[in-house]
């Protein structure tokens, strides 16, 4: 009897433990992406500074799309621009709400190719921050980058890409449940 | 385990109660392995109805009978109700049948655990059925309900759906923490594990790919749940998440889900093969290790369903290597099975040739899952039809045909009556055809660049898919002549005897044909040679 009992606490254990488990793939699928650069998803803003300045030119280029119906007007200045390596750039995005209602919307990076992703350090960004516009409303937010001088040597070019996501419902509903 | 069979045995000496809280009630292993086997051959009708409307539609090119709405409502329950409501209960059916009888327990270690975790399954597949009946119609996501069709695109109704895989994943996981304590505890003594039938073998191991997976299952619809109605962002881009982490996590779950619906076929058609060669298997301990091995690379495969998501070239390159890697341990398997007919003196009954079926076709649905594990090739392939002929190669005259081969050779020990052999090769035969028929041609369209799950096709397709379509009706309807043949050999059978077969070996058959209702109350004796594993 005791030999069953022992069985089943074991078994029942092993359960919760892959339960668990399960949740727990998503923060280490998060830090697989990050080291393996797959997805091209970008870590939030990180500061660094290169001495070796100038080494190579990489072309980058920026994309810019509105999730499904999405309507805010969304778009960077320059939709392409050479930067060197180890060098501080600016780019600015400019986000109107063409609505007559308030909402907040997200913006969401991905790199591409996908192994470039950990070489491009955004220094200032708005990614993953929420944005608020009232009805009409329009502003332009800047995003300063660094391409690391290591990226691998048979990249010399890189796509931005950021999506304008709607979560003014999601809020709603977070708020709501707070 | 002395003090099972003893504080059981005041009230072992009356048969079954009567009506229906016999059922509602039972604690019997052979009792809930019959519901278990009765509620799969339902599901499978229904399944089944849901396939037929698939394919009347597919019939010719263009959109006819059904809305494409309803269209990927029949397609995703139709998976849903294989896999989850006739694949896997039959299988534990006949682990409740059979795992007791082969290893002389007298019952399954948790006779109460066993009850609810059969009720609670009619339960989960009411509510998923239901679903047709609500606003905004049946789930319709297809049975792998990625993200973010599934959460942010998906009908009302996608919230009975997750209770009823969470009911789903209950009754399994319970089912399994059964199975392993009964035979890692109650087998009879001097039966160790490397004499166990081969049966018992694979359904240990079945097990505990369930319990390792099924609550992954969980935990993912879990996350689907709260991204719905919590806010949270587990798989929705906009909020930081990603739905390709819903892949990953669905088929961590899904790979060893596969195995879970072949692994106790392999121990069945191994039983089948060795009693009508009147032959010991070949390489008894090769087919052990080589199931094991089947399970434990089940976990590092699961993204070959997703080449196609842009995985680094390194991710790529292991997931192929990996998946071919297990055609080794398969290979093995069907090796044994035809060295173990080889120069046997062969009968062809009914499930000899359903088991003989299920060896030539099932290598047929491996081959092209070899295929499919190309990575460079996979990109042409996937999402086509050619994907679909090759699961339902594995999983219809693959797992299908080997509960079909189980039910003829297990029945008439069952229910005491021999099954009519003629009417059962009729049966055979017009399955074989019809099943061929229905699946082979899919190659074809696949590899032409048919889509899956689209009600739609075009024209150059029109001929394959009504050859399909005429195989498929003919399977369908060779399914009733089985429900015809259980019934006839229920009613009006010829009585059977306690061996059954002539070259059947297994506890099983030394007892009598129908085995009493309460048996091995005192464990059988191995050393006297009753019994070999």
């Amino acid at each position: 009897m005791s030999s069953i009992k022992k069985s089943v606490s074991k078994l029942f254990l092993a359960t919760v433990g892959m339960f668990l488990f399960g949740f727990a793939l998503v923060p280490i699928y998060d830090v697989f992406c990050e080291i393996t650069g797959l997805n091209g998803k970008v870590t939030g803003p990180t500061f660094s500074e290169y001495e070796d300045i100038g080494n190579r030119e990489i072309k980058i280029t920026f994309t810019t799309t509105n999730n499904n119906g999405m309507p805010w007007f969304f778009d960077s200045d320059r939709s392409q621009m050479k930067v060197k390596t180890g060098e501080q750039n600016l780019m600015s995005y400019v986000f109107t709400n063409t609505t007559d209602k308030p909402m907040i919307a997200q913006a969401i990076p991905s790199v591409s190719p996908g192994k470039g992703a950990q070489y491009f350090h955004k220094t200032e960004c708005f990614c993953f921050e929420q944005q608020y516009l009232e009805p009409g409303e329009s502003i332009s937010i800047p995003l300063k980058f660094v391409i690391d001088p290591d990226l691998p040597e048979d990249i010399s070019s890189l796509a931005l890409g950021y999506t304008l996501f709607d979560i003014t419902k999601d809020q709603m509903t977070k708020q709501a449940s707070n | 385990m002395s003090a099972v069979i003893e504080g059981h045995h005041d009230d072992h000496h009356h048969g079954p109660a009567k009506g229906i809280t016999r059922w509602l009630y039972t604690t019997n292993h052979k009792d809930i392995g019959s519901l278990y086997l009765w509620f799969s051959f339902i599901m499978l009708f229904i399944g089944g109805a849901m396939a037929m409307v698939i394919r009347a539609e597919l019939f010719e090119p263009g959109s006819q009978i059904v809305s494409p709405e309803f269209y990927n409502q029949m397609v995703t329950n139709h998976g849903l109700i294989m896999v989850f409501g006739v694949i896997m209960p039959a299988f534990v059916g006949l682990a409740n049948w059979l795992i007791p009888m082969q290893i002389g327990a007298p019952d399954m270690a948790l006779p109460r655990l066993n009850n609810l975790s059969f009720w609670i399954l009619p339960a989960a597949f009411g509510v998923l059925l239901a679903t047709f009946f609500m606003e905004g119609g049946a789930p319709n996501f297809g049975w792998t309900f990625y993200a973010p069709l599934s959460t942010e695109y998906a009908p009302p109704t996608v919230t009975y759906f997750i209770f009823a895989v969470h009911i789903m994943g209950a009754s399994s996981i319970m089912g399994s923490i059964n199975v392993i304590t009964t035979i890692l505890n109650m087998r009879a003594p001097g039966m160790t594990l490397m004499k166990m039938p081969l049966f018992v073998w694979s359904w240990l191991i079945t097990a505990y790919l369930l319990i390792a997976v099924m609550p992954v299952l969980a935990g993912a619809v879990t996350m689907m749940l709260m991204d719905i109605h919590f806010g949270t962002s587990f798989f929705k881009a906009g909020g930081g998440g990603d739905p390709v982490l819903f892949q990953h996590i669905f088929w961590f779950f899904g790979h060893p889900e596969v195995y879970i619906m072949i692994l106790p076929a392999f121990g069945i058609v191994s039983h089948i093969i060795e009693t009508f060669s009147r032959k010991p298997i070949f390489g008894y301990d090769s087919m052990v290790y080589a199931i094991a091995s089947i399970a434990l690379l089940s976990f590092v495969v699961w993204a070959h369903h997703m080449f196609t998501v842009g995985m680094p070239i390194a991710g790529e390159l292991f997931f192929m290597y990996s998946t071919m890697l297990i055609a080794i341990p398969t290979g093995v398997k069907v090796f044994n099975w035809l060295s173990t007919m080889f120069k046997g003196s062969l009968t062809f009954e009914t499930p000899m040739l359903f088991a003989i079926a299920f060896v030539a076709l099932f290598t047929i649905g491996g081959l092209s899952g070899l295929m499919l594990a190309i990575a460079p090739a996979d990109f042409q392939y996937h999402d086509t039809y050619f994907v679909v002929a090759h699961f339902h190669y594995v999983l219809v005259p693959g797992a299908l045909f080997s509960i079909i081969a189980a039910v003829y050779y297990w029945l008439p020990k069952w229910t005491g009556y021999m099954y009519d052999e003629f009417m059962g090769k009729t049966h055979f035969w017009l399955s074989f055809v019809s099943v061929n028929l229905t699946f082979f041609p899919m190659h074809f369209v696949g590899l032409a660049g048919m889509p899956r799950r689209i009600p739609d096709y075009a024209m150059q397709f029109a001929d394959y898919n009504m050859i399909v379509s005429v195989g498929a009706f003919l399977f369908g309807l060779s399914q009733l002549l089985f429900l015809y043949v259980v019934l006839k050999a229920i009613f009006y059978g010829k009585k059977a005897t306690g061996q059954v077969w002539e070259g059947a070996q297994g506890l099983e058959w030394t007892l009598d044909s129908p085995p009493a209702y309460h048996t091995f109350e005192t464990p059988p004796n191995l050393e006297a040679g009753e019994a070999k594993g």
